[in-house]
């Protein structure tokens, strides 16, 4: 610990981080994503990873599913600041070993090289629903849903099939069974 | 059909429905449709400033002094970044402000126009929501909700940025109706439980505390005087944040006076000590708890607050009651008096033992000082001011430094509302704009800023304001050529290095008040000063009085950096007949 100069203490605990998923449910208007990713940088929390689309045509509701890590005190300030904002409807939050959760990350692969190495790019992905999406002599593009640490994984595994480019989504996540997100 | 009116009009029928009378602005390129209509609302006046920042701390003063939000009006560009730093005092400090900003027409935005700025964009962060009005249909329901947002739960500025055109072209005017809870924002969510939890607590404590802030000032007059019975009720100790001032009178006997880096030896033992503490409309700001981890350690504590983030955010609580103070002291009273009619009388007893060790940290008499007959003490300059204008129903605003605690000392408050001072982002230069929104609302009310030299440079030019409002302010100034507080942290903190907190060539403040074509004071004796004093209250006209004081007193006691409220350091007078200069030392 520094030994302060300033009239600012500095705390010695040590606390626990946790990896927490937040959904928000705003209105779909200009500005929105601006307030609620600028309150994360504004106060120092982390976001891992960030998905957002429009939920509803109608009301004009979007999305925000977000990853952030924090100490339960920071994640439970996290929540309560977004539900200050103006328009923030809901917000949901979930840690990520929750049983009761599904969470998906999508990836595409570009994989470039010749044919053996592609079907072995293929096969290596056979666990997490792979979609060809294009196929050239040379080239496949293949896409996987899967958990982020999954992904993680395979990112480094498909290097030796002559992985060449990644793109992935943030996480989205839906409750199991017939309950929704309250 | 009905009536069609331009956007310009529509901002001012706006104001007239939300019961404004009071704007305080600067004009500009791109709000000059909105200055082209002033004159046709007569019941709405313009104050024209000398600086944009100076239209947001006087729109705060007028909001904190008198209940209502202020409102600003400032053009694009420039205009908008001057009004930043005093939104951001009010964000912290919760002041209901509503700023309007002018912003280059629709199809300019986006391309570097002259006077342009991504004003929302640079406002986001310092309000509680901002809006830019791309369709004249969306003005008249975004004004209204914008005054909405502004004053309900725990209030704040907002901004509406309204480009050229909007303001040229026409619409109808609907009246604002009355809106639904925004997104189920509702304010109160305690139930009784959680008040017969309180009262349980209460009837335990041996060692209770109320401890109380701005959110009781903010939550109107009624929750003071809520406040003020329920402690007369319990027979508890009460101590207030800077904030907080004036909800419960300064020199009653349960009052153990401001708490916190330069509060009373006994407000902080206490909150040390105590056994409950009931935390009413407070922040638990890290200039009130010292060192965290050390904080009041053996203590229930029970946080009444409007927003639910700041329960847990910098203490962990054992009862969060979130609500309006003045529902949730209502609730609190009915029930005391409905479960625990005798509560003073057997609690009297309880609390005794706590009484005594209240007594004896009084005792220590923390904000004592050594006097002088040669110069002028800073803090006999406050009380001097105090013992002559007690009897007045007097507005005190501050700049922010040393002045602004002495005055948080010795300058005892009676009533809410009555004052006025930047404390979350300490804001020097927030006190002599603030004076003049203040006087604005109450014309025929005195009117103090006790600033610093330093401090008042900074917004200087309102003077001009004054003048030209015949707003009868007065500036006084305790001047030590030095920015005292920084000085006193370089004495304390920084092995006297005193880089930079000396000013050399400050103007003569008398000669300033003439040029300004205001009056001048000054006092450079503690035996000329209560004529001076007095010169300055029976002038009718703005002031800036000169107090020439002593140029190294410093501002104690003081809760040095990482240490709990039990470690606090002393004035001089008792270091002296202590000794305990050198551990005083250590502990910085």
């Amino acid at each position: 610990m520094p030994n302060s100069k300033s009239a600012y203490s500095f705390s010695n605990k040590k606390e626990k981080f946790d990896t927490h998923i937040i959904v928000v449910w705003v209105d779909n208007e200009a500005g929105v994503l601006a307030r609620v990713v600028g309150l994360f940088s504004g106060r120092g929390y982390n976001i891992e990873s960030l998905a957002v689309a429009q939920v509803d045509e109608k009301l004009k509701i979007s999305r925000i599913t977000i990853v952030t890590t924090g100490t339960p005190q920071v994640v439970n300030q996290i929540k309560l600041q977004l539900r200050k904002l103006v328009p923030v409807h809901k917000v949901a939050d979930f840690k990520r070993e929750d049983k009761a959760v599904i969470f998906k990350e999508m990836a595409l692969f570009k994989i470039v090289g010749p044919n053996n190495k592609l079907e072995g790019a293929l096969k290596a992905c056979k666990k997490y629903n792979p979609v060809l999406l294009d196929k050239t002599k040379k080239s496949n593009v293949i896409q996987i849903t899967a958990l982020r640490r999954e992904i993680d994984k395979m990112s480094k595994d498909l290097k030796k099939f002559g992985l060449v480019s990644v793109s992935r989504t943030g996480a989205v996540a839906m409750t199991r069974g017939a309950d929704i997100f309250k | 059909m009905s009536k069609l009116y331009s956007g310009a009009e529509i901002v001012f029928k706006c104001m007239e429905d939300q019961n404004v009378d009071h704007i305080f602005g600067y004009p500009g390129g791109a709000v000059l449709p909105i200055y082209d209509e002033l004159q046709n609302f007569k019941s709405i006046k313009h104050v024209l400033v000398r600086h944009e920042q100076g239209a947001g701390h006087a729109a705060e003063g007028y909001a904190r002094s008198s209940g209502k939000p202020g409102v600003i009006l400032v053009t694009s560009g420039p205009g908008a970044t001057n009004v930043v730093t005093a939104l951001t005092d009010a964000y912290m400090d919760s002041i209901p402000l509503v700023c309007i900003s002018g912003q280059v027409p629709t199809h300019l935005i986006g391309t570097d126009a002259f006077q342009e700025c991504d004003t929302t964009g640079i406002t986001r962060p310092c309000t509680k929501h901002n809006w830019l009005v791309k369709d004249i249909n969306d003005l008249a329901s975004t004004i209204h909700k914008a005054f909405e947002v502004a004053t309900t739960g725990r209030p704040g500025p907002v901004l509406v940025d309204i480009p050229k055109d909007i303001q040229f072209q026409k619409t109808k005017y609907n009246r604002p109706k009355k809106e639904k809870k925004l997104n189920g924002k509702s304010h109160n969510h305690f139930n009784q439980n959680s008040i017969d939890e309180l009262i349980e607590l209460m009837s335990k404590s041996s060692k209770p505390i109320f401890y109380t802030g701005g959110g009781v000032i903010n939550s109107g007059p009624k929750a003071s005087e809520l406040l003020r019975e329920l402690v007369y009720a319990t027979g508890f100790p009460i101590t207030s944040t800077l904030q907080g001032l004036g909800s419960f009178p300064g020199d009653d006997n349960q009052f153990l006076g401001m708490l916190g880096m330069h509060g009373t030896y006994e407000a902080n033992n206490a909150m040390h000590d105590c056994d409950l503490m009931i935390n009413i409309g407070a922040r638990f700001d890290d200039r009130i708890t010292g060192k965290i981890d050390e904080f009041s350690p053996k203590s229930k504590k029970v946080h009444i607050d409007i927003d639910p983030s700041s329960i847990n955010k910098n203490v962990k609580v054992d009862l969060a009651i979130v609500g309006d103070v003045k529902t949730v002291l209502s609730s609190t009273l009915k029930s005391l008096k409905q479960k625990k009619s005798k509560f003073l009388k057997s609690n009297k007893q309880k609390t005794s033992k706590w009484w005594e060790k209240i007594q004896k940290w009084r005792s220590v008499r923390s904000l004592d000082y050594i006097g002088s007959e040669e110069t002028i003490k800073p803090q006999y300059a406050i009380e001097r001011l105090y013992e002559l204008t007690k009897d007045k129903d007097s507005y005190i605003t501050t700049e922010v430094g040393q002045h602004q605690m002495w005055a948080a000392q010795h300058y005892k408050f009676n009533k809410p509302n009555r004052w006025m001072t930047s404390g979350g982002l300490g804001t020097m230069g927030y006190g002599l704009p603030a004076a003049v929104g203040v006087q604005v609302a109450h014309p025929k009310k005195l009117v103090i800023d006790i600033a610093g030299e330093a401090s008042v440079l900074m917004t200087i030019q309102e003077m001009s304001t004054a003048v030209q409002y015949n707003l009868p302010i007065k500036i006084f100034i305790l001047n030590n050529q030095y920015m005292g507080m920084v000085r006193q942290w370089q004495e304390l903190l920084h092995d006297k290095n005193y880089s930079e907190s000396y000013t050399a060539a400050l103007p003569d403040f008398v000669k300033l008040a003439e040029a300004y074509n205001c009056v001048g004071i000054r006092a450079k004796t503690p035996e000329e000063l209560d004529d001076k004093i007095i010169e300055m209250l029976n002038t009718d006209r703005p002031v800036i009085f000169d107090c020439m004081v002593d140029k190294v007193e410093n501002c104690f006691p003081m809760i040095p950096s990482g240490k709990p409220h039990n470690q606090m350091i002393l004035g001089p007078k008792d270091q002296e007949s202590k000794k305990i200069t050198g551990k005083g030392k250590s502990l910085v």
